[in-house]
């Protein structure tokens, strides 16, 4: 099949829809490679959209490649669990041996090799991606035979099997994970109540959002079904958020590999109740290995009546799609992975109005995380007043932690809300514990003194992460590690953020290369203030948290690092004449600039 | 009656300022002197050390430093670090002292190159070899900020910043109060 043959087979699978534009990127990277210019151009064509916009959509997402990558890419996950866990002198190694620099391709087109944002893998790192297929628990042993495989050609479908392995690592089962309900069960107790009653009996759990902001998922739904769809296509719709891109974080992982259906289940609910016939499930990129098994859940779904038309031999209609995205962590914020749905750019809108008003294609849309919609079919199959008996007064239900990082047990952990940290860190078998960084680098670093705290909405909210970091480790470069981070997933539209985010990088690289001085830990602080307030978005908001945090309470590991207590640039300033000597052969003291310090 | 008792006892000070151009065009200057009649105000409140305006050679102790232009050679870091060390606040005074401006367009290319361009192979020229006069500063490998080289207290930003700013900048600054520049007084064109 040529190229243009196979294109056009791409596009009409997807009908020619440029609201689709992200998974016919993807299919059509998939069997070609990359992108190439004379691709772009014949997507454009075909989905009838300008060819800037379908480029502005390959170059907006990390992976897309405009230009060939070779054909095996090896992006090693740099979260700072993988580092702790060696990730750094793992990829220098397979560099080394591949005669490679990071970041650059092969001269023979072979082989890339580079670092990805954290792929959610943290409980059994080092983790990589090859040709965006996950691979758990590097070695220098598979470094070795990897790179064997690479050079002799051997297609990643043939990688020995053990390799793509992701255990589920469960610890602690409590409510959700430990549910007995079968396929169809809660559903078809919430079709018995009908819509108005099982909207009643969510509000009454007083069930909150999942992903960390906790937002009423009895309001969002309620404010969704009552909104008017909009113009002539006027529609409503569900997503699930499945772009778990928070670093640390992997519970929707986890639940998308072994309770696939109570996901599913939980956004048919939701559909039922605001009034939706489709479902679109947004799955991160990183978890493209999922795919087939949930397209093949949703087919046995489809084959149960419990998807589909007449759902259960009743009225109700609904459908799932699934989309995956394309490594850009600002795809979690709502209306940023709305975006994304609709084939453009993953940058957040400006809201209001809301995604429950004017979300997908511009009809009212509820976005719910993975755990919202599995918890939502416990409230449906046993009640609201069950429901509440668990967890805290505004905190009801469970939350699934993803532990990992220095402890023995790391892996999933499901409590009741209002566990303390310490109980936490019990459990999981960490020892002398010195920090732990809760709902991933945009949340908040506990130390020590506070580990009393709880995990719960009134207390510590959390998405799901749970960063061990024992004594061992240099907390400031735990906070470096997420500034590399951020700068890397600033979607670039603001200016606080997008410039922000690498001043804030700069310094502290300035301050890891020993050239601190106090001023840089003040700028550090009115960056923080100043993306606080400025930034569109929650990235921007929160960008500086870890190193917010980290300064308040580990600002030792910032201050042994400074050089001086005076200013210092941050590069050899005589170093900076060298060229300059070169070109005139000269090296009178005039040629020379001392150090302030010796000046 | 305490008034008049602090202001024959206690004449207010005059803040001393040193003004000075490095890798800039004077543009900034130029646009300070647009302040027009308001100098004459000024004036009272201030007097000048180190300037283009007062052509003394040596910066002594001062209240204020106002620094146009970036760092292109070694000449420029002495003159910055002479500033910072006898200026209480230090100002960078539009866009090429806060970002490298005009001159940091040759950060793209290697400064080897740029010499045995222009002094070289440059047809027209008369390929007199690079100047190595240990008279003539040597220039920097890369234009940087002088933000880059010393701390730096203040910014004020446009190219030039108007006059309306600078004068805003400056009567705030003397005033006692953090200076702030509302809409329209900046712009960078």
């Amino acid at each position: 099949m040529s190229d243009t043959d196979m294109i056009d087979a791409v596009v009409e699978r997807h009908h020619r829809d440029g609201a689709r534009l992200m998974q016919i990127l993807r299919e059509t990277q998939e069997q070609l490679g990359w992108l190439s210019p004379s691709t772009l151009t014949a997507i454009a064509e075909a989905i009838a959209w300008p060819r800037a916009m379908v480029e502005g959509t390959a170059d907006f997402y990390s992976f897309f490649h405009t230009r060939p990558m070779g054909r095996y890419r090896v992006l090693w996950s740099d979260n700072i669990t993988d580092r702790m866990l060696g990730n750094t002198d793992l990829m220098q190694a397979m560099c080394k041996k591949l005669w490679l620099e990071p970041g650059r391709v092969s001269e023979d087109g072979l082989v890339s090799v580079d670092t990805t944002s954290c792929t959610g893998m943290c409980d059994q790192g080092p983790a990589v991606l090859v040709n965006y297929r996950a691979i758990t628990r590097m070695t220098p042993a598979r470094v070795g035979e990897m790179v064997g495989l690479i050079r002799s050609e051997m297609p990643v479908a043939e990688w020995p099997a053990e390799w793509f392995s992701v255990d589920d690592n469960i610890r602690r089962k409590d409510m959700l994970l430990a549910h007995d309900l079968v396929p169809g069960q809660a559903l078809a107790a919430a079709l018995e109540r009908g819509p108005e009653k099982m909207l009643a009996e969510i509000r009454d759990a007083r069930l909150r959002g999942r992903g960390g902001a906790g937002f009423s998922t009895g309001q969002k739904w309620e404010t969704c079904r009552n909104a008017e769809g909009n113009g002539s296509n006027a529609a409503h719709y569900v997503v699930c958020n499945a772009d778990e891109g928070e670093p640390g974080t992997f519970k929707d992982r986890v639940l998308l590999t072994s309770h696939a259906d109570l996901v599913f289940e939980g956004m048919s609910i939701a559909g039922l109740v605001v009034g939706a016939k489709k479902g679109l499930l947004y799955l991160r990129g990183e978890y493209r290995y999922l795919l087939e098994a949930l397209e093949s859940a949703l087919a046995t779904r489809r084959a149960a009546k419990l998807l589909g038309k007449n759902i259960l031999d009743t009225d109700f209609e609904f459908d799932i799609e699934i989309h995956l995205g394309a490594g850009a962590y600002i795809c979690g914020e709502e209306s940023a992975l709305i975006e994304s749905l609709e084939g453009k750019p993953g940058r957040p809108r400006i809201r209001p109005p809301f995604p429950v008003t004017h979300g997908y294609l511009d009809q009212p849309t509820t976005v719910n995380n993975v755990e919202t919609l599995a918890a939502s079919c416990l409230i449906a199959a046993h009640g609201s007043a069950w429901y509440a008996q668990h967890g805290t007064e505004k905190s009801t239900g469970s939350k699934i932690l993803s532990v990992s990082g220095d402890c023995e047990r790391s892996g999933i952990y499901e409590y009741p809300y209002g566990v303390t940290v310490r109980q936490v860190l019990e459990d999981c078998g960490a020892s002398d514990c010195q920090a732990v960084q809760i709902s991933g680098p945009s949340g908040i670093c506990v130390a020590e003194g506070e580990f009393d705290r709880r995990i719960a909405f009134e207390d510590i909210p959390t998405a799901g992460a749970f960063m061990v970091f024992d004594e061992t480790r240099d907390m400031f470069e735990v906070a470096r590690n997420f500034a590399h981070f951020f700068a890397h997933e600033s979607c670039g539209f603001c200016t606080p953020c997008r410039v922000g985010t690498t001043l804030v990088r700069n310094l502290m690289d300035k301050i890891a290369r020993q050239h601190g001085s106090p001023y840089d830990i003040d700028e550090l602080f009115k960056l923080h203030r100043l993306m606080q307030g400025a930034s569109h978005c929650g990235l921007g908001n929160s960008a500086c948290n870890p190193i917010f945090d980290t300064l308040n309470k580990f600002r030792p590991a910032y201050e042994h690092r400074l050089m001086s207590l005076d200013y210092e640039p941050a590069f050899d300033l005589d170093a900076a004449l060298s060229q300059a000597r070169q070109m005139t052969g000269r090296d009178d003291a005039a040629a020379h600039l001392q150090n302030e310090a010796e000046a | 009656m305490n008034a008049l008792i602090n202001a024959t006892l206690f004449p207010p000070k005059k803040l001393r300022v040193a003004t000075t151009s490095l890798a800039g065009c004077f543009g900034c200057h130029m646009s300070f002197l647009d302040i027009d009649e308001r100098i004459l105000k000024l004036i009272e409140l201030i007097e000048f050390d180190r300037s283009p305006l007062t052509d003394i050679k040596h910066c002594g102790p001062c209240d204020l430093g106002l620094i146009e232009g970036g760092l292109c050679n070694a000449e420029n870091v002495h003159v910055l670090r002479e500033f910072r060390t006898h200026c209480k606040i230090l100002v960078a005074v539009g866009a090429c002292a806060i970002n490298g401006g005009l001159p940091a367009q040759r950060n793209h290319l290697d400064l080897r190159d740029v010499l045995e361009e222009v002094y070289q192979t440059e047809p027209g020229l008369s390929h007199g070899g690079v100047p190595n006069d240990p008279e003539l500063p040597l220039p920097l490998n890369k234009v940087h900020p002088i933000h880059e080289v010393v701390k730096v207290d203040y910014f004020l930003p446009g190219c030039p910043p108007p006059a309306d700013a600078i004068w805003k900048f400056l009567t705030d600054l003397l005033a006692g109060r953090t200076p702030t520049l509302g809409h329209g007084l900046l712009h960078y064109d």
